[in-house]
């Protein structure tokens, strides 16, 4: 593992999580690869509850919880703050859920990414809003059963593409990560922390509550959505130069839906039509990471 | 120095000298020429300052959140749509005791679009945590900027700075400038008494479950408390250096008065003549300007009042549903006190609509014709409408 110092830990014990809580492993990574020269923007999320209420932190660098949707504005003000004060070592980040980047926060997001503010926004992805009760986000996936797409109201709207939104700002850097694969993670926040300007990491973290999943089958999820082509690992520099980072197996989807009760309700025909739209989003990523070498 | 400036400029001026250190800020109609100033002084250095040209009000306040909490001087300023969509972040910025000053031009709230001038836009806001401090005329406005960062650092609570829209924004008057020595005198480089630190690490803001969560509104309302106080403390100092002072409340011949005006912003400038009028047709009439709006000056109103037969408040505002706010608040601040005289509540001005001296003679003489009045606001310089919804 390439890790500065591996054996730091900047999470305590005793954070309050669910079990097998994906959000929390993500943090515990992305903190080792950070290092203690870090001030944390937390917008409402389920780690506004897991960092612990006051007096208790479990984090063990500044952090500055947040309303909802302030995320990207929120380090604006701070990296500022820091410059204006002579501190440019200090890494200033966000750390968001899917709510708070895709939907409520996109705007504060879009306009940090358009002024190329000097941070790294990270977004963990649960794929709903969980810290409200498992409702739907634009992250939700499409087949998902959540609290406001209950019986056959499930959800049969596409996942919006996050990265792809954030490269088409030619972002410096953006990349996909994942609980499952921690040496990538740790590489892509290593690498991200040594560029300026805006980067974007988004983190694929399990959710055993919310996706009616066993908790011990958190990492082993996260695993399975990378191999079935349903969350690739990629990085994008510039918002031109596409990378895959990991070459799937490309496992059939069905296996990956059968296991979470928020996909029971789902037939083998809407399962066919779901790994439909999962190979022609692999293609459409191919063809990105394929043809730009050439021009570039 | 005496210079000639426009109200907006008043403000820029105030927070260049103040060496304030972010600002951020998203344009709106008639706030622009603060912002646009501010932007210039920052592109050619005249102002040290890092200036975040945010997407949106909502992030510009979120910004100088993020840019308080790492300790240092913030600035915004913002008017009518602006100030509602901070909503929101107005309490944040109070709840975690954060400095950060804001000027707020009063503008009408839509619909219909209206750019002119109506403090409903600040005064919906006054239950944010916010001290609010009133203007009349640019050099207040210059005089009050600077002040109000004085206020914010020594009570941890942010202050909103109003001035009208267009009366005051966009009218040009002499104004004094003060040195930078003596603004540096006034008003020393913030030292925050918390900041975001990694030589110690803190949670701000963090999850506070019922048995912390009053305490620390009750700290709130004990700076609020504590302003009432050091707002004196603040213009002592500002007079012995700058040498003009105003006071949370400015009463002009209210001793011997009958009917006293209540009054705040542009409008207690045109009351000033009518009051001069007035006394020299031998009318027993008073003037109360009232400046500090939050804390609200419950003790220096009642004072000043005590010996009067009538009140009339003059608002260019209104809670629908209720009142004019400024008479709501002066009978709350009242109703306790025992002896207290009736108040008259007038709305006049909305949308900017003229505030004419014949509309405040009006409301004088309409309170001296009537015994008491009447529950509701008296609504002054209504045209007939033949269209209204509602009314068959
Ligand atoms: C303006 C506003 N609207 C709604 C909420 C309620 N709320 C808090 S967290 C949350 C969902 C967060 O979802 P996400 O960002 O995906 O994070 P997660 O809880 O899933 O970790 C919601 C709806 C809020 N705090 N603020
Ligand atoms: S609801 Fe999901 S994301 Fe939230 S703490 Fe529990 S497992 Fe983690
Ligand atoms: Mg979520």
């Amino acid at each position: 593992m390439q890790l500065d110092s591996p054996d730091r830990e900047y999470m305590c014990p005793g954070h309050v999580g669910c079990p097998g809580c994906g959000a929390a492993i993500a943090m515990r990574f992305v903190l080792k690869a950070l290092g203690e020269k870090t001030i944390m923007i937390i917008p409402a999320c389920c780690w506004s509850i897991i960092a612990g209420p006051y007096p208790q932190s479990t984090l063990k660098i500044p952090v500055l919880h947040m309303a909802f949707e302030t995320g990207g504005a929120v380090a604006s003000g701070v990296r500022a703050a820091q410059d204006v004060k002579g501190d440019s070592e200090t890494t200033v980040v966000t750390w968001a859920g899917d709510g708070g980047t895709f939907d409520i926060g996109f705007q504060a997001l879009s306009g940090a990414v358009e002024r190329n503010e000097n941070f790294i926004y990270f977004c963990y992805d649960n794929e709903a809003y969980m810290n409200t009760g498992v409702q739907r986000s634009s992250s939700t996936p499409y087949g998902a059963w959540t609290t406001t797409t209950p019986g056959q109201q499930w959800k049969r709207l596409r996942k919006k593409n996050i990265v792809e939104a954030l490269v088409a700002h030619r972002i410096t850097y953006a990349a996909t990560a994942s609980i499952a694969y921690p040496e990538d993670l740790i590489r892509k926040v290593t690498k991200a922390k040594s560029l300026t300007g805006a980067r974007f990491i988004h983190i694929f973290s399990s959710c055993p509550t919310g996706w009616g999943l066993p908790s011990e089958m958190s990492v082993k999820i996260a695993r399975m959505a990378v191999q079935t082509n349903i969350f690739p690992l990629y990085e994008v520099e510039e918002g031109l130069r596409y990378t895959i980072n990991l070459t799937p197996k490309g496992y059939l989807v069905n296996e990956y839906f059968r296991l979470q009760g928020r996909f029971k309700h789902l037939s083998e025909t809407d399962l066919t039509h779901i790994q439909e739209m999962v190979d022609e989003d692999w293609n459409l990523l191919l063809r990105k990471a394929g043809s730009v070498p050439e021009i570039f | 120095m005496k210079q000639v400036l426009e109200g907006s400029h008043a403000v820029a001026e105030a927070v260049r000298l103040a060496r304030t250190q972010v600002i951020s800020a998203y344009p709106i109609t008639p706030q622009t020429h603060i912002v646009e100033r501010l932007s210039e002084y920052c592109a050619d250095s005249t102002l040290a300052a890092k200036f975040l040209r945010v997407e949106s009000e909502h992030s510009a306040l979120a910004a100088l959140i993020g840019a308080a909490s790492c300790g240092v001087r913030t600035f915004t300023a913002t008017s009518s749509q602006g100030l509602a969509l901070m909503h929101e972040l107005l309490h944040w910025a109070s709840g975690a005791r954060l400095p950060i000053v804001m000027a707020n031009v009063n503008r009408a709230m839509a619909p219909g679009w209206n750019i002119w001038a109506d403090q409903t836009d600040s005064l919906a806001q006054r239950d944010t945590g916010w001290l609010q401090l009133y203007c009349e005329h640019s050099q207040e406005v210059f005089d009050t900027t600077i002040q109000a960062f004085r206020l914010a650092e020594w009570l941890n609570l942010p202050v909103m700075v109003i001035l009208d829209a267009f009366f005051l924004s966009h009218t040009y008057e002499p104004v004094d400038v003060p040195r930078q020595n003596s603004v540096d005198r006034f008003l020393p480089s913030y030292q925050p008494r918390f900041k975001l630190d990694i030589e110690y690490p803190c949670a701000f803001n963090q999850l506070a479950p019922p048995n912390i969560y009053m305490e620390m509104r009750h700290n709130i309302q004990a700076a609020m408390d504590e302003a009432l106080i050091f707002f004196d403390q603040v213009e002592d100092e500002f007079e012995d250096i700058i040498g003009r002072r105003y006071g949370p409340v400015e009463a002009v011949q209210c001793e011997d008065a009958e009917i006293i005006l209540i009054t705040s912003g542009t409008v207690t400038s045109t009351s000033r003549q009518v009051l001069t009028e007035l006394r020299d047709k031998g009318e027993k009439a008073g003037l109360l300007k009232i400046k500090l709006f939050r804390p609200f000056p419950t003790k220096a109103i009642r004072e000043h009042t005590a010996s009067a037969k009538k009140i009339a408040v003059i608002d260019r505002n209104f809670s629908f549903g209720a009142s004019g706010i400024f008479a709501q608040e002066i009978r709350a601040a009242l109703c306790n006190h025992p002896g207290h005289p009736p108040v008259f509540g007038y709305v006049a001005g909305l949308g900017g609509r003229d505030v004419t001296t014949a509309v405040v003679e009006e409301i004088y003489w309409l309170t001296k014709g009537n015994d008491m009045p009447q529950p509701e606001s008296i609504w002054v310089g209504l045209h007939e409408v033949d269209h209204a919804i509602g009314q068959s």
